[in-house]
C-alpha cells in the first residue's frame, strides 16, 4: 500500500472513507474544517454542510438509525450546539455505526474558549479515542465505527489543533463496503420519552461497564516499559511531547480516553515510583485516577491553560532546555480585515456613531480590534441578536437606541434566526446588522445556505435573507451596500429609533472570492492629500502613512473598494468610483 | 533537521512546508509538517513548523531548536528568533510589509531589524520578491527562498524537484522552477 503525508483532518475523512461511511455532514469550524472537505472528494460518501452542528448531528443520527455509517465533525464548541441531540443519542444508541468528530483548541489559535471536550464524553457516557498522529487519526476513526457498532452508541473522535492541522506519515488502505443495515422500527429503542428512556438509561449504563472492561485489552491502550522511577499517563499531542523530550520514562499511552481502563492504570502505577499525567486543558485523567485512591500528579505540573511542548514536558522533568534567543522587541501582526474587506464599512460608521455592538463569531471579530474598536461583546455563535436585545432592556430607551447587534449571514443561519424570532415575539426594539458576504469566509470559504452553492460547488437553492427576516415578523428589513458609507450611516440612524425590531442587510461578497479578478487600484493625489488621516481610521491594510504624512495606496493590495474615497473632504484619493 | 516558516498571512508559507515535507518523503525519511489555520491567515503572522529525521515524535519545532528559520518578511524574522538554534540560520526575505499597529500608527516600523538580526545569528538576507518577479510572478517568493536553502542544506537536485512537482500546480511549474534557481544562484 502506498504511503502519504496526510493533515490529520484528511486522514480522518480517509480512515471514515475506508471504515465505509455512507454520510457526513458537519458544520464548519477551525480546527475540524478539512474533515468534511476531505470527505466531499471520495465519490462513495454522501457529504453536506449543514446549518450548525445540532442538525448535522441529527441528521447523522437519522442517517445512523435508519441503517447506514454516518459521521458528524465540528470545533470544541460545535460540540455544545450539538450537546443536545449528543447525549440522547447516548441512550438511543446506533443502527449504522455513528463516529462525532470534536477538534479542540487548546491555545484559542481560532477560537473563543479552550473547553475541554472530553468531559462531553464523560457527561453523556460515550466512548472517545483520542489519536496522537495523522496515521492514528485514521486508524481510530476506523476503530470508532466498529466500536460504534459493536457497544451500539456513538463514539467520539478527539483531536486538538496540533494533531488536526500537522501533516504525518499515512499509511493507506482501501475502502471496506459497510453494507447498510436493515431498518426496523424500534419505538423502545428511538423514541425517548420517559417510559422508554428509563430502560435505556440503565442500557447505557450496563454498555459503560463493557465499555470499560473493553478499555482494558482495547489495543490502542498501551504500556512502553522504562524507567522505574517515572510513569508518565498520556494520549493524543501530549504523548509526542513526552516521547520527544523524556523518552527513557514508563509511558501509558491511552488511545480510548473514555472510559479508562482503571485496573490497567493502578497496575501500571504499581510499577512505577512516580506517576504524573501529563494532559492539557482540564485534569481529565488525573482527577479520575487520584479518585480511585491511586497516588498521581498532574496540574500542579502541567497548569490549565494553553498548549504543553516539549520544551514545557522537560522543564517540568528537570530536563535541560535548549538556549534560545530573547523574545525581540518589536510591534505585534495581528490578523486584520483584508483590503476590500465589506465588514469594514459598517464598523467604521459603527465605531464612528458610538454605538454599542454586540459581536458575533467570524472574520468580522475583527472588528473589536484597534483601530477600529468596534465591538463590545462576542460570545459564541449567534449571540449577538440575543445580547442586542438585552442590552436594550438593561439601561433605558436611551441607551437601548445606541446598541446594535452584528452577525455574519452563515452566523446568523446557523443560530441567529430563533434568536430574532424571540425579539420580535417580545416586542424588543432592537436593530440587527446581518454581514452579508455570501460565504462562511474565516474557516476557508466554505458555502451556506446563503451561496447558491453546496459543498461540491454545485448550484444550490438560495436563502433569501430579507424574506427570512420578513417571515419571523420584523416588519423592517433593508438592504444597503457594504461599502456605501452614508447609506450605512443613514440606514443606522433611523432604524435604531425605531420602536420596533429593524434587520439592516450590508451586502457584498468576501473580497477574496473577487481574488484574482482585475482591480483598478485607487491613488492619492499627494498635492490635495492634507495628512488629515481621515482614511487611516478605516485600518485598511493597503494605506500606509508616508514619512511626509501623506497617506500612500498600496496598488499590489487595494482592490478599489473606495471606501477611503468616501471619508476624504479634501478630493484627493483618485480612481474609478465602482457603479452602485 | 528542524525548519521554522514564517511570514504573513497570504505569502505561501503553506505551500513551502509541503514542499519540505514531500523532499522528506523523497528522501526516505520521517516527516511532520504543523500548521495554523484560521484566524491567523488574515493578513497576520503566520507560523509553520517542518521536522525531518530518522524519526519525528512532536510535529512542533521548540524554542532554541531550528536549524532553520525561512522568513518571508524582515520582522517575522525577529519573531521566530528564539526558535533559531544559538547556531542556526536566519534566510530572510528583506521586503517589509507593515503590520496594522504600524499602519495605524501605534508602533514605529524598527528600521534597523536585519542589523539587529545580523548581530545575533548567521543571517542571509536577500530580496527574494525582485527575484521572484524576475522569475515570472511576485507570489514565487517561496520558491527564491527554498533555493536559497537548498544552496545551504545540499541534497541532490532531482528529489527537490520531485517535491516541488508534486506540490505545485502544473501551470505554475515553470516559474517556480524559475524562481528556485534564482535562489540557489543567489
Amino acid at each position: 500500500m502506498s504511503e502519504k503525508l496526510m493533515l490529520g483532518n484528511e486522514a480522518v475523512a480517509r480512515g471514515a472513507w475506508e471504515a465505509g461511511v455512507h454520510v457526513v455532514s458537519s458544520y464548519p469550524g477551525t480546527p475540524s474544517t478539512e474533515i468534511t472537505e476531505n470527505c466531499a472528494q471520495y465519490p462513495e460518501i454522501y457529504t453536506e454542510w449543514a446549518t450548525n452542528e445540532k442538525v448535522a448531528l441529527e441528521v447523522c443520527a437519522g442517517a445512523s438509525v435508519a441503517g447506514a455509517r454516518a459521521m458528524c465533525c465540528m470545533k470544541h464548541v460545535g460540540v455544545n450546539v450539538a450537546a443536545d441531540p449528543l447525549y440522547t443519542a447516548a441512550y438511543t444508541g446506533v443502527n449504522g455505526g455513528l463516529v462525532v468528530v470534536c477538534a479542540d483548541d487548546p491555545g484559542m489559535h481560532s477560537s473563543q474558549n479552550e473547553q475541554d471536550s472530553r468531559y462531553h464524553a464523560l457527561a453523556s457516557h460515550v466512548m472517545m479515542v483520542e489519536p496522537s498522529s495523522s496515521q492514528e487519526c485514521k486508524d481510530f476513526t476506523k476503530l470508532a465505527f466498529a466500536l460504534s457498532e459493536r457497544f451500539d452508541t456513538p463514539v467520539m473522535v478527539r483531536t486538538t489543533t496540533r494533531i488536526a492541522h500537522a501533516r504525518s506519515r499515512v499509511e493507506l488502505g482501501e475502502r471496506e463496503e459497510a453494507a447498510v443495515k436493515p431498518y426496523q422500527k424500534d419505538a423502545k429503542k428511538y423514541v425517548m420519552m420517559p417510559a422508554m428512556a428509563k430502560p435505556r438509561h440503565v442500557a447505557v449504563e450496563k454498555r459503560m461497564v463493557e465499555a470499560a472492561q473493553y478499555a482494558e485489552t482495547c489495543p490502542i491502550n498501551q504500556v512502553f516499559p522504562g524507567d522505574k522511577k517515572l510513569g508518565v499517563i498520556c494520549a493524543g499531542i501530549s504523548y509526542q511531547y513526552v516521547r520527544e523530550a523524556i523518552p527513557q520514562a514508563s509511558i501509558l499511552k491511552l488511545g480510548l480516553v473514555n472510559p479508562l481502563p482503571r485496573q490497567m492504570i493502578a497496575d501500571f502505577a504499581k510499577t512505577v515510583e512516580r506517576l504524573v499525567v501529563v494532559e492539557e486543558l482540564e485534569p481529565f485523567m488525573e482527577n479520575q485516577i487520584a479518585a480511585w485512591g491511586i497516588q498521581v500528579e498532574g496540574k500542579a505540573l502541567t497548569g490549565l491553560q494553553g498548549e504543553l511542548s516539549a520544551n514545557r514536558v522537560r522543564q517540568i522533568f528537570g530536563q535541560p532546555v535548549p538556549e534560545r534567543f530573547p523574545v525581540q522587541d518589536i510591534p505585534g501582526r495581528p490578523p486584520v480585515m483584508c483590503a476590500g474587506c465589506p465588514h469594514r464599512g459598517p464598523f467604521s460608521v459603527l465605531s464612528r456613531l458610538g454605538y454599542h455592538v454586540t459581536g458575533d463569531i467570524g472574520c468580522y471579530t475583527l472588528g473589536a480590534l484597534p483601530p477600529l474598536n468596534a465591538l463590545d461583546t462576542t460570545l459564541c455563535m449567534g449571540a449577538s441578536v440575543g445580547m442586542a436585545h438585552g442590552f436594550s432592556l438593561a439601561q433605558g430607551e436611551a441607551f437601548g437606541r445606541k446598541a446594535v447587534g452584528v452577525i455574519g449571514d452563515s452566523t446568523f443561519l446557523h443560530s441567529g434566526i430563533p434568536s430574532l424570532l424571540s425579539a420580535v415575539y417580545n416586542r424588543s426594539h432592537m436593530t440587527l446588522m446581518i454581514l452579508d458576504n455570501t460565504i462562511t469566509a474565516m474557516t476557508g470559504h466554505q458555502p451556506n445556505p446563503n451561496t447558491g452553492l453546496d459543498i461540491h460547488g454545485q448550484q444550490a437553492p438560495q436563502v433569501d435573507l430579507e424574506q427570512l427576516c420578513r417571515g419571523v415578523g420584523v416588519n423592517r428589513v433593508r438592504r444597503v451596500d457594504a461599502f456605501d458609507l452614508k447609506g450605512i450611516e443613514t440606514a443606522v440612524r433611523e432604524e435604531t429609533q425605531a420602536p420596533e425590531v429593524s434587520v439592516i442587510i450590508a451586502h457584498r461578497p468576501c473580497a477574496l472570492l473577487n481574488k484574482g479578478k482585475a482591480v483598478t487600484p485607487l491613488k492619492i493625489d499627494p498635492v490635495k492629500c492634507r495628512g488629515c488621516l481621515a482614511c487611516m481610521k478605516l485600518s485598511c491594510p493597503a494605506m500606509e502613512v508616508g514619512p511626509d504624512r501623506k497617506v500612500h495606496i498600496d496598488p499590489n493590495q487595494c482592490v478599489g473598494c473606495a471606501l477611503c474615497q468616501q471619508t476624504c473632504r479634501f478630493g484627493a484619493i483618485e480612481g474609478a468610483v465602482e457603479e452602485k | 533537521m528542524d525548519i521554522v516558516i514564517i511570514g504573513v498571512g497570504g505569502q505561501g508559507t503553506l505551500l513551502t512546508s509541503r514542499i519540505l515535507g514531500a523532499l522528506a518523503l523523497e528522501q526516505g525519511q520521517d516527516v511532520k509538517v504543523s500548521e495554523v489555520h484560521g484566524m491567523s491567515q488574515r493578513g497576520g503572522s503566520v507560523i509553520t513548523y517542518v521536522r525531518m529525521g530518522p524519526q519525528v515524535a512532536s510535529p512542533m519545532v521548540d524554542e532554541g531548536c531550528a536549524d532553520y528559520v525561512l522568513a518571508f518578511e524582515p520582522l517575522e524574522a525577529m519573531r521566530a528568533l528564539p526558535y533559531l538554534k544559538k547556531d542556526g540560520t536566519v534566510i530572510v526575505n528583506t521586503q517589509k510589509i507593515m503590520p496594522m499597529p504600524v499602519i495605524s500608527g501605534a508602533a514605529v516600523y524598527p528600521q534597523d531589524v536585519l542589523e539587529r538580526l545580523a548581530q545575533q545569528c548567521r543571517v542571509v538576507a536577500l530580496d527574494a520578491l525582485s527575484l521572484a518577479e524576475e522569475a515570472g510572478s511576485a507570489k514565487a517568493v517561496n520558491l527564491v527562498l527554498l533555493g536559497v536553502l537548498k544552496k545551504l542544506l545540499g541534497g541532490d537536485e532531482a528529489s527537490w524537484q520531485k517535491a516541488i512537482a508534486a506540490c505545485v500546480k502544473e501551470k505554475f511549474l515553470a516559474v517556480n522552477q524559475r524562481a528556485f534557481a534564482l535562489g540557489q544562484n543567489h
